[in-house]
């Protein structure tokens, strides 16, 4: 890494937030939908139909 | 909308409209957006730290605007997606409209929010504070404060389809003021000169400067494309939870899915 | 047509009635501005340069707690869902109840503000602005506030929120209203492209609010 001057420590606090910060929004993004993947699976196991189906059963 | 559509040609919208159907592009377009984003960013990064030259006036710290202006460009671009999903919505009742509205909040208020952090921590070694109110940063932080707005009202609604409705309503309010507001906002900052003149983003910007910071803008962008597939994506997963959930409840009530559902 | 200017009479009579309400938004007008020197100390030369801003702020803070009266009790009896479906188009009904909430609030607070000017030392030179601007401003707070209110009329949390909403949306309001008086009295020049401003913008929300006010409650009333 080459020298970053008298203000190293503003540049380097800006990529770290930006990285935090962005890193938190794919994290949950991405823990969001393994989440509801998963409750849709778990539904669809428990073979809980969409409206029209179950409309037909009746 | 009919299920099984039968006319010919249908335009880009209409085929995004049905949400199976959207689930499918975007889950094979997402990844190279996504990859693409990637190697676009850590390309910026390296022409960042080891190509890029000192700025004669700011020095290194002007490596913090690679960052700091695709932020603020991305914040703005967030709200203006917001708007064309209102309208869409609104005036179209594109199906999917809605969902872009609600997905794109978050991720632009989440740039908008960067673009303030990294342009207080660029401007304390610039002018010697954490804030100034320049007309760049305040027009960013009222942008903030629109974002909240559309997020509150909608977690404040409790039924889904008037909270669409309504954030609508109010992105398209947000949207036709904001242009007053920047305005305002910069006739206010000539009135108040600050004392110091150099602008965020100096002068002018050496050609060395740009390349980076395009690559960076380039990169960023497409990671807001793949963040707001990803939200609308997760959005639609919700919304098929949150009925088959209902049809669940109901069927276990002994009360017809169909008549429960309307 | 007729069926606005009744329908702003009976806005206007229920506002009257009621009394306390305006009462209330003027005396939190009051209660604020006297805060000020509590808060920022005596001197009158600092509150002095500070009156016109602290004037504007306050009056929109105090005009921000009138506005869910707006719509609310129309909701809670019913009478809205009546005012919808109505002949009278939703878009000028929201204006007419918009207009009496700028008569029955926006006007008297502007009258207000001169008399607790003088509490703030406020220039002599700069009462006439103060009143104008005002005066052409505080529609744009009772249109744009009317949309913000229909936005806001079921939500949970309603008053913050309508806070949070709708003071970023008076912002250019305010920035004009100040400069017009800051270059009244002698500050930098440019009253007239000031104050003209200050027009155009109420002018425009004129347009806005209703539009917006209208399309809200036919969501929520549908």
């Amino acid at each position: 890494m080459i020298d970053l001057g008298p203000h190293a420590a503003f540049i380097w606090a800006s990529y770290a937030i930006y990285a935090a910060v962005l890193v938190g929004v794919i994290g949950w993004l991405v823990w969001d939908g393994a989440r509801l993947k998963l409750r849709l699976a778990e539904l669809e196991a428990r073979g809980v139909s969409r409206r029209s189906r179950a409309a037909k059963e009746i | 909308m009919s299920q099984i559509d039968t006319t010919p040609q249908q335009t880009l919208t209409q085929k995004l409209a049905n949400p199976t159907r959207f689930m499918q592009l975007s889950g094979t377009l997402m990844p190279w957006f996504a990859g693409a984003a990637a190697a676009l960013i850590l390309y910026a990064l390296y022409l960042a730290f080891f190509v890029a030259p000192e700025d004669y006036q700011q020095g290194q710290t002007v490596k913090i605007m690679f960052i700091h202006v695709p932020a603020a460009w991305l914040g703005m671009l967030g709200y203006a997606l917001i708007a064309v999903s209102s309208f869409g919505y609104l005036v179209f009742r594109h199906p999917l409209a809605d969902v872009s509205a609600k997905a794109a909040a978050p991720i632009g208020a989440a740039f908008t929010f960067l673009a303030l952090a990294t342009g207080s921590l660029w401007g304390k070694p610039m002018w010697g504070t954490y804030w100034v109110w320049d007309a760049r940063l305040t027009s960013m932080l009222i942008l903030l404060f629109l974002y909240f707005g559309l997020m509150a009202l909608r977690s404040a609604i409790e039924d889904e389809a008037l909270a669409g409705k309504l954030c609508a309503v109010l992105g398209l309010v947000g949207v036709s003021i904001l242009p007053i507001i920047k305005f305002s906002v910069d006739w206010w900052n000539t009135l108040h000169q600050p004392a110091s003149v150099i602008r965020m983003d100096g002068p002018t910007i050496h050609p060395d400067l740009l390349w980076p910071l395009l690559i960076s803008a380039l990169g960023f962008s497409l990671l807001f494309f793949a963040l707001h597939m990803k939200g609308i994506r997760n959005e639609i997963l919700r919304r098929r939870v949150k009925s088959l959930t209902m049809a669940e409840v109901d069927r276990a009530r002994g009360v017809s899915a169909s008549a429960a559902a309307e | 047509m007729s069926a606005f200017w009744t329908l702003l009479k009976r806005d206007l009579l229920l506002q009257v009635r009621e009394g306390g309400a305006v009462g209330t938004a003027l005396g939190f007008y009051l209660i604020v501005v006297t805060m000020m020197p509590l808060g920022l100390g005596p001197d009158l030369n600092l509150l002095s340069r500070i009156a016109p801003g602290v004037l504007w702020i306050a009056l929109l803070l105090s005009a921000l707690l009138s506005l869910p009266r707006i719509f609310e009790a129309d909701d809670e009896d019913g009478s809205l869902d009546v005012i919808a479906t109505g002949d009278l188009p939703l878009e000028l009904a929201t204006a007419a109840k918009a207009l009496a909430h700028w008569i029955s609030t926006g006007i008297p607070l502007a009258l207000l503000a001169p008399v607790l000017g003088l509490l703030l030392n406020l220039d002599l030179g700069a009462y006439p602005v103060l009143v104008a601007t005002m005066l052409v401003g505080t529609p744009a707070i009772s249109f744009l506030g009317a949309a913000g209110a229909a936005l806001t009329l079921r939500a949970r949390r309603s008053g913050l929120l309508l806070a949070l909403l709708v003071l970023p949306l008076y912002i250019p309001t305010l920035i004009f209203g100040i400069a017009a008086i800051s270059a009244a009295t002698g500050g930098p020049s440019g009253f007239q492209a000031s104050f003209l401003i200050l027009a155009a913008i109420s002018l425009f929300s004129l347009v806005i609010g209703p539009l917006a006010a209208a399309a809200a409650i036919r969501f929520q009333t549908q």
